[in-house]
């Protein structure tokens, strides 16, 4: 066997972390603690980086495979990564090192405690996106709980409490039932291997409970309409680096689940539910984007403008085109990107005023020009301007959506303008205007970090907007052939 | 007569108790010496145990009235470590209070030679008589604290509805032998009528004798008081060693005689579990006190104990004997905590106690925020193995209901677990606790947090154990 690069991936930041917690941190400031996760976590950027050159796009096969005995006669561990998984691999090795720059700014105690915890977050998102086995993928789906109940818990706001237990709960409700299903699966065909699922295919007839029982568990997580209100909840109150790792790599799971599991696994059950996840996602765009519109906390738009954009995603998941697919697996991806830097965005301002409402700023273009020139460039990424990431998962998904369902898809492009409608007045409101609240003159400019994460985030959001390509090359022959395997199941009724 | 080394444990233990109990009375002041040697004889009996009788398939003594198999060999030496582990931990907690006499080592070990009674039972007369033996033995023990008004109310409760539910299970045997004309679990299987619904009531008296033992909704009242009331220590042994024994008498009883009328017994079992792990993590939620709260969990805990046993097979129970050993380890480790809540000589067991825990105590409060996930079931700690196991077996028998329910009730379990872990972690923090602990605390509880941890990377050990649990 070769070199385990993908168990490398799920367990040097969990090394970190235990190396961490044997390091006293000396009192003033965390120096060497936050030295150490940021080196782990920069090793396992670009360890993820060689596995994506490594990366052979021509086939849809899952590559660097291993395998082990790991409950005898019961579950192996498998881990594997095709197209579809990869990019998620790295945007989470690609988030977690700015997240951990950003806490310079916003963490002031019990700091060595939030990093061991976001190494440990780390671990178990890699596991998740590459887990080839539905008990092992649970147990990280599952294990990635603790760390976030604790992040927005211990650092959070003021309702920190209210929120971390919503979190913790609904999405602990919504995955014991795909526990359920997923031993259920295993009494059907005796094993929860998913390559040999996708071969052997599961019995139509349990495939409709099975796929709302894997649904419920998803669309908390995603979060999809109506079971969305715990993020805004969770957001708003989780510190800033919660809320990066919650927009950016949390709610990529769900997309993820829905790809390789829902229409993997129950292509059938997937055709006949496909009107439920059409409906719901077009009220989630809808809905929330008018609900984000009348916000008065710059966090909680940002939020509500996440459900939207993830009702996209879901959308373009279940057209079943090519287009369709790719385009939500580039929305993720850029999504990831660009909700991040807002976020940070907010962090910004809200690390030097200590508000979030958007009625204490106005005016500030004059003040902090460079802060103003980031944030623009993110609010138009997130509106989907052409020539950044998120025009091209937008536009991408829509073309998708022409193909399988006119109506579906002329509402969804409503809610394109009603996007832009929100993030644009959120701009105009913050950084113009006239500067009435006076205390805003004694803010600064972004410091070197808080520069240097908001361009790392910037410069792959411009260049995937411009050079989409490198991302379409890595997942066009899985979703291709997903899409194949799909049509062939839909037609053998397997 | 040749066969008299197979029950050599119970021979040794038994002359011990004898030897401690004349030791301890003429020799003064020994109360450090006959713990001692009860510790030693805990262990040499579990040795014995593992030299003599791991290996044997299945033998029968005494009129085929006591049964050496795999399963009880199993579970006797787990009840012998469980019961060490109490006893070695709790020295210093009985030394605040006064109490460290030498009746103490001295019950705890008659009350465990009752439960081996128990284990290896093939009648229900051996049966009985070992379930009293230990139940004497426990009683005494909830009043163990006899200065402290609520040690002794805990103790005649405990009395009195043990008394109860005895009788009511003396009431089903006398049923059963009545209508199968003998007390010996194999006789009465060959004597069975499926059309004798006395039978059935026989069944149903003795189940209700049993879960009153396991402390089952819906007789569990006794519980939480009793657990509250009685000293920490004894609380300690109660929510672990008894349970292992009644455990293995639902399992021997139920599928020994009774295989074939398991569509009478079934839906008793399933009603016992569902309830059980609805009301144990409905009824905690409520709860100010650490041992109350820890009296509900733990029925909630018997009821997925439970729902292995009502699948009906091997694998339900060998997923059982998982659950309760996992249970086990959780809870040594969360009242290892509980004993290090002292100050001044006092110990606090509100919940409100534990305010703010992980400022003044890290690593008390990482520990315990570790095994409290666990016993929510989160992977990826022991705890959701052992949930993990027990719905396996379950599904595997297409009993989706009693999965759903279980698995719904561990999320509303998770409430008040998670209400612990906000009050170590996000509330704000009062006064220390000591911190000069026994070794043998400080070890119990880093062993334990240590295994729930990492048992993930070891799971097949402990299904090969159970593995060889063979009763069908």
């Amino acid at each position: 066997m070769n070199f385990p690069i993908l168990s490398s991936l799920i367990l040097l930041p969990s090394i970190g972390a235990l190396f961490l917690f044997f390091t006293k941190s000396d009192k003033k400031d965390n120096f060497t603690g936050k030295y150490v996760a940021l080196f782990t976590s920069a090793v396992n950027f670009f360890l993820s980086v060689y596995l994506w050159i490594l990366f052979d796009s021509t086939t849809s096969d899952f590559q660097f495979v291993e395998e082990r005995i790991w409950i005898k006669d019961l579950i192996n561990y498998k881990v594997g990564v095709d197209g579809i998984s990869i990019l998620f691999i790295l945007l989470t090795t690609f988030i977690t090192p700015l997240c951990i720059i950003s806490v310079n700014n916003s963490i002031k105690d019990r700091l060595s405690e939030f990093l061991i915890a976001v190494l440990i977050m780390e671990s178990f998102m890699i596991g998740v996106f590459c887990s080839l086995d539905l008990v092992i993928f649970y147990l990280f789906f599952e294990a990635g709980l603790i760390p976030m109940f604790l992040i927005i818990g211990i650092w959070g706001g003021a309702r920190r409490v209210y929120s971390a237990f919503k979190f913790f709960l609904y999405t602990l409700l919504g995955s014991v039932l795909m526990l359920v299903a997923i031993i259920t699966i295993y009494w059907l065909n005796g094993t929860t291997d998913v390559v040999e699922l996708y071969n052997s295919g599961i019995d139509i007839k349990y495939q409709n409970l099975l796929w709302l029982a894997f649904f419920s568990s998803f669309a908390v997580k995603t979060p999809m309409w109506p079971v969305h209100t715990w993020l805004p909840d969770a957001h708003v109150e989780a510190p800033t680096a919660g809320s990066v790792l919650l927009a950016a790599i949390l709610l990529k799971m769900a997309g993820y689940g829905f790809i390789r599991f829902s229409l993997g696994l129950f292509p059938v059950a997937s055709e006949v539910f496909t009107p439920l996840v059409y409906t719901l996602s077009v009220i989630a765009i809808i809905f929330t984007s008018l609900i984000a519109l009348m916000q008065e906390d710059m966090k909680k738009l940002i939020a509500y403008s996440s459900v939207a954009h993830m009702g996209y995603v879901t959308l373009g998941i279940f057209t079943i085109q090519q287009q369709g697919i790719e385009g939500s697996i580039i929305q993720m991806i850029s999504h990831g990107l660009v909700s991040a830097a807002l976020f940070l965005c907010v962090g910004v301002v809200y690390d030097r005023m200590h508000s979030r409402l958007i009625n204490t700023y106005g005016g500030i273009v004059s003040i902090i020009p460079k802060y103003s020139i980031l944030f623009m460039l993110f609010t138009l990424a997130a509106l989907g301007l052409p020539g950044t990431s998120g025009f091209v998962g937008e536009f991408l998904i829509l073309m998708g959506a022409f193909k399988d369902n006119f109506l579906v898809a002329v509402i969804a492009s409503l809610g394109v303008i009603i996007g832009a409608a929100y993030m644009l007045w959120l701009y105009k409101r913050v950084v113009f205007g006239k500067l009435i609240n006076t205390d805003l003159k004694q803010m600064f400019d972004l410091n070197r970090s808080e520069l240097f994460i908001l361009s790392c985030l910037a410069v792959p959001t411009l260049f995937f907007g411009f050079y989409p390509d490198p991302l379409i090359n890595t997942i066009e022959v899985s979703i291709s052939d997903l899409i194949d395997q799909y049509n062939f199941k839909l037609a053998s009724k397997t | 007569m040749e066969n008299l080394q197979l029950v050599l444990p119970e021979i040794f233990l038994s002359l011990s108790i004898m030897f401690l109990l004349i030791l301890g009375v003429f020799k003064k002041n020994s109360s450090r010496l006959v713990q001692s040697l009860s510790l030693a004889v805990l262990i040499v009996t579990a040795v014995i145990t593992f030299n003599e009788t791991i290996g044997i398939n299945e033998i029968k003594l005494f009129n085929n009235s006591i049964v050496i198999d795999y399963l009880s060999s199993l579970m006797k030496i787990i009840t012998l470590l469980a019961a060490f582990l109490v006893l070695i931990i709790s020295s210093n907690y009985l030394k605040t209070f006064q109490i460290f006499k030498i009746e103490y080592p001295i019950l705890i070990l008659s009350s465990v030679l009752g439960m081996m009674v128990m284990i290896s039972s093939n009648d229900l007369i051996v049966f009985y008589m070992g379930l009293e033996l230990q139940s004497l033995a426990l009683y005494v023990l909830a009043t163990f604290n006899r200065d402290q008004i609520k040690s002794s109310e805990a103790g005649l409760k405990y009395f009195v509805l043990s008394a109860l539910s005895s009788g009511l299970l003396l009431y089903g045997c006398s049923l059963i032998y009545g209508f199968t004309g003998s007390t010996n679990f194999n006789v009465i299987a060959d004597q069975l009528n499926s059309n004798e619904y006395a039978l059935t009531f026989g069944i149903v008296f003795i189940l209700v004798g049993l879960a009153f033992k396991i402390s089952a909704v819906p007789f569990h009242m006794w519980a939480p008081d009793v657990y509250e009331g009685s000293p920490t220590s004894v609380t300690l042994f109660f929510t672990m060693v008894p349970k292992i024994a009644a455990l293995t008498v639902f399992i021997r009883f139920l599928y020994v005689p009774f295989l074939n009328l398991i569509d009478q017994w079934q839906m008793i079992l399933i009603f016992l579990s569902i309830a059980s792990m609805l009301f144990g993590a409905i009824a905690a939620i409520g709860q100010t006190n650490l041992k109350r709260l820890v009296a509900y969990s733990s029925i909630g805990h018997v009821g997925y104990a439970l729902a292995g046993v009502a699948s009906g097979t091997n694998d339900g129970i060998q997923s059982s004997v998982i659950y309760i050993t996992i249970y086990i380890l959780m809870n040594l480790g969360l009242f290892s905590c509980l004993l290090m809540l002292k100050r001044d000589n006092n110990y606090y067991e509100k919940i409100d106690d534990l305010s703010g825990l992980s400022k003044n105590h890290p690593m008390l409060a990482l520990s315990l925020l570790i095994i409290l996930f666990s016993l929510a079931g989160i992977p990826p700690l022991a705890g959701f193995f052992a949930k993990f196991y027990v719905f396996k077996a379950v599904i595997e028998q297409s009993m989706y209901f009693l999965a759903i329910v279980g698995l719904l009730s561990t999320v509303v379990a998770a409430f008040y677990y998670l209400r612990l872990i906000k009050i170590m972690y996000f509330d704000e923090q009062k006064e220390k606790y000591d911190t000069d602990h026994g070794f043998w605390l400080k070890f119990s509880l880093t062993a334990s947090t240590l295994l729930i941890l990492i048992y993930f990377i070891f799971p097949s050990q402990l299904i090969e154990v159970v593995s060889r649990i063979n009763i069908i």
